[in-house]
């Protein structure tokens, strides 16, 4: 009977039937924070499909090789949504890949340590790293912003720094022939399905190369820890006591600690696993192509953020999605090897990314009005 | 036991900061099923005397009794699993967060065994929508953001939250400050079902006209002391206010007034306005008091 009340009048009412709720499926559709995202790769593949259908973007190469570039994206995004949603940033990201790297690399080829513990090494560091930028956060006060942007710094000058210090160089190579007898190595470096692509091949499904091998031998892992990440940080916020917390701590700090939340816990754990999706990527990296560069991982905390933000998550925190920021990962590796199978200058790349992190915002906040609109 | 004790009991409580005595020699006492209200002016020491009780501070003197029982509360936490929730002005709720997400913040219901455990929110989903629906308020989805409900629902579920989880003692600081009429209604009636739940309430405001029709008892605090506790059939609405806002304040603020819309008409006599300004000056002396009163709530955000 409520219904046809206009709401002004509803709310005065102040009862039950204020709450006016004529949403079709558009409008609770609309209110998935993955939604742009999703929307936005359907757009990217129509249009290299229309533009690009015939350079092999979406031959077998063509597809793993974007999924690639998605998938190492993809899991620091994930990562990072997950640290924003719950209101903070981590600008450090970048960093702590050149410096896993290296980490990985140096006692490797030089000290001749073994390789699985120099990648568990990587790890402890990050995990340290983590802890220190969320305690410095949570004691300082000061905005994670401002923290991380010095770790961003620090990081990368201290890499630099031990780099030539140790190897007189700012490049680390030599790193194949330990990836091949090592146990841990090939969970990064690996890949998993070959004999799915050989009978794909046999088939004649996907094409083979001149000696009789298929064009991809098997799936990187990249993609399967993309995959991984993105369930299991999916799985936690919506499933779990903690995904709950993160959502708190991301919406209003106070209000969760009032409400008996452990925020300073919650975000220093997240900032851990930023560092360690960091060192993952690094680790990916590194061992696959077989060298470490102080360089790695430039700017990557940026595209992590923009990749997040396309993915529905709003800068603020509080709301946002795991899958939206794989999704957006992947229209970022989407476009950027499209625009390089398509010929045009990848100059225009990074136009492209700034106008889509814009729209992207603006749609955001849209949603957020709708979702929380008060009558 | 709780029959001959009163719920919670608070005995010449004092509280300072530093050199500043924030609380002197405050008595009180709260029975179960009574509303007791806490009114006093800004910088009076509601605040001050409800951190204390709720275990924000701890009093410097004095001692506070739960069910005749001597406490010492740590933590809020300490406070909340002995049974006193309070129910804060910001009102530990999460816009960008559904109500049921809200309702359990901290507290969601697990199912399932070490790292496979999860929240249940099917559980978590019926049991908002069932404590909601007890106090009037259908939530037709529990998972709608709680920014979409109205300042007095998003109390009402703030206070639902604290009686489901096994209040004795609610504490509503300000909980009608920031309403409407009607929202403050829907507020103040829960108030009362809350009470008729055997609940003990201590409901601070500066608002006499909530307080008055929910109260039993009313508290009244003035720079720190405690003016006295008067219950419902000892005083009236216009005996509380006066007390509250100091009678004789009340007066001298009027007389000033009085004196200022003088000063205005002098200023602008020769006006040919200044016929309908003289005429006009009881009503915007007071029109302004009332203004005065207003700012003393803070507005709706």
């Amino acid at each position: 009977m409520a219904m046809q009340r206009p709401a002004a009048s509803a709310a005065r009412a102040g009862m039950k039937d204020e709450r006016v709720r004529e949403l079709g499926a558009f409008h609770k559709l609309m209110r998935r924070p993955e939604l742009g995202a999703v929307a936005g790769t359907v757009l990217v593949f129509v249009f290299f499909a229309m533009v690009a259908g015939d350079s092999g973007l979406f031959s077998a190469k063509g597809i793993i090789n974007f999924l690639e570039v998605s998938a190492q994206l993809g899991i620091i995004a994930v990562a990072a949504a997950m640290l924003m949603i719950a209101g903070e940033f981590d600008l450090s990201v970048g960093s702590m890949i050149g410096a896993a790297g290296m980490i990985m690399a140096i006692p490797a080829t030089l000290y001749g340590t073994p390789l699985w513990l120099c990648i568990l090494l990587a790890f402890a560091v990050a995990i340290a790293v983590g802890w220190m930028n969320g305690y410095l956060v949570i004691r300082t006060g000061l905005p994670s912003f401002i923290v991380t942007l010095a770790s961003l710094f620090i990081f990368r000058g201290l890499t630099i720094g031990f780099t030539r210090l140790l190897t007189g160089r700012t490049q680390v190579s030599g790193l194949r022939a330990l990836t091949e007898n090592d146990w841990l190595a090939p969970l990064f470096a690996g890949e998993v399905g070959q004999g799915l692509f050989l009978w794909l091949a046999e088939i004649g499904l996907i094409d083979t190369l001149r000696t009789g091998a298929p064009a991809v031998s098997g799936i990187p892992m990249s993609i399967v820890w993309w995959l991984l990440v993105t369930a299991i940080a999916t799985w936690t916020l919506l499933k779990t006591r903690f995904g709950n917390w993160v959502f708190a701590c991301g919406g209003d700090a106070n209000a969760a600690r009032n409400m008996g939340v452990p925020v300073a816990r919650v975000k220093i754990i997240l900032f851990m696993g930023t560092a360690c999706a960091a060192t993952v990527f690094a680790a990916v990296q590194v061992l696959d192509s077989g060298s470490a560069d102080v360089t790695r991982g430039l700017l990557k905390e940026f595209e992590a953020i923009i990749a997040v933000v396309i993915g529905g998550t709003l800068l603020t925190g509080g709301y946002g999605s795991a899958i939206g920021a794989a999704f957006g990962a992947l229209i970022f590796g989407t476009v950027q090897m499209g625009i390089f199978y398509t010929g045009v200058n990848t100059d225009w790349f990074k136009v492209f990314l700034g106008v889509m992190m814009l729209v992207a915002v603006v749609f955001n906040n849209y949603i957020r009005k709708k979702v929380t609109e008060a009558k | 036991m709780a029959a001959n004790h009163p719920a919670i009991e608070a005995r010449n409580i004092s509280k300072y900061f530093g050199n500043v005595i924030a609380l002197k020699d405050i008595s009180m006492t709260v029975d179960s099923g009574e509303v007791m209200c806490l009114l006093g002016d800004n910088g009076a020491g509601k605040s001050t005397l409800i951190k204390t009780l709720s275990g924000v501070h701890q009093p410097s003197a004095g001692q506070m009794l739960l069910e005749g029982n001597p406490v010492v509360f740590n933590s809020p936490a300490d406070a909340l699993d002995r049974g006193i929730a309070t129910v804060y002005q910001d009102l530990a709720m999460v816009p960008l967060m559904s109500v049921s997400r809200n309702f359990f913040m901290g507290r969601e219901p697990v199912k399932g065994i070490g790292p496979f455990s999860k929240v249940d929110w099917v559980t978590a989903d019926a049991v908002a929508k069932e404590e909601m629906a007890k106090i009037g308020i259908d939530v037709r989805d529990p998972s709608q953001a709680v920014g979409t409900l109205s300042g007095g629902e998003r109390q009402c579920v703030a206070i639902a939250r604290a009686v489901y989880f096994g209040a004795k003692v609610l504490i509503l600081d300000e909980p009608t400050s920031a309403l409407g009429v009607k929202q403050a209604a829907v507020v103040l009636r829960y108030v009362a079902q809350a009470r008729a739940r055997g609940l003990a309430v201590i409901f601070i405001t500066h608002n006499v006209h909530h307080a008055y029709p929910v109260g039993d008892a009313f508290t009244i605090l003035k720079r720190g002391t405690s003016y006295g506790t008067f219950r419902k059939n000892e005083v009236t609405r216009q005996d509380v206010l006066n007390m509250m806002a100091g009678g004789q304040e009340m007066e001298e603020l009027s007389a000033e007034i009085e004196e200022l819309s003088h000063a205005d008409e002098t200023r602008v006599q020769g006006d040919q306005v200044s016929k309908t300004t003289a005429a006009a000056a009881p009503e915007r002396a007071r029109a302004a008091r009332v203004d005065d009163k207003a700012k003393g709530c803070p507005g709706p955000q």
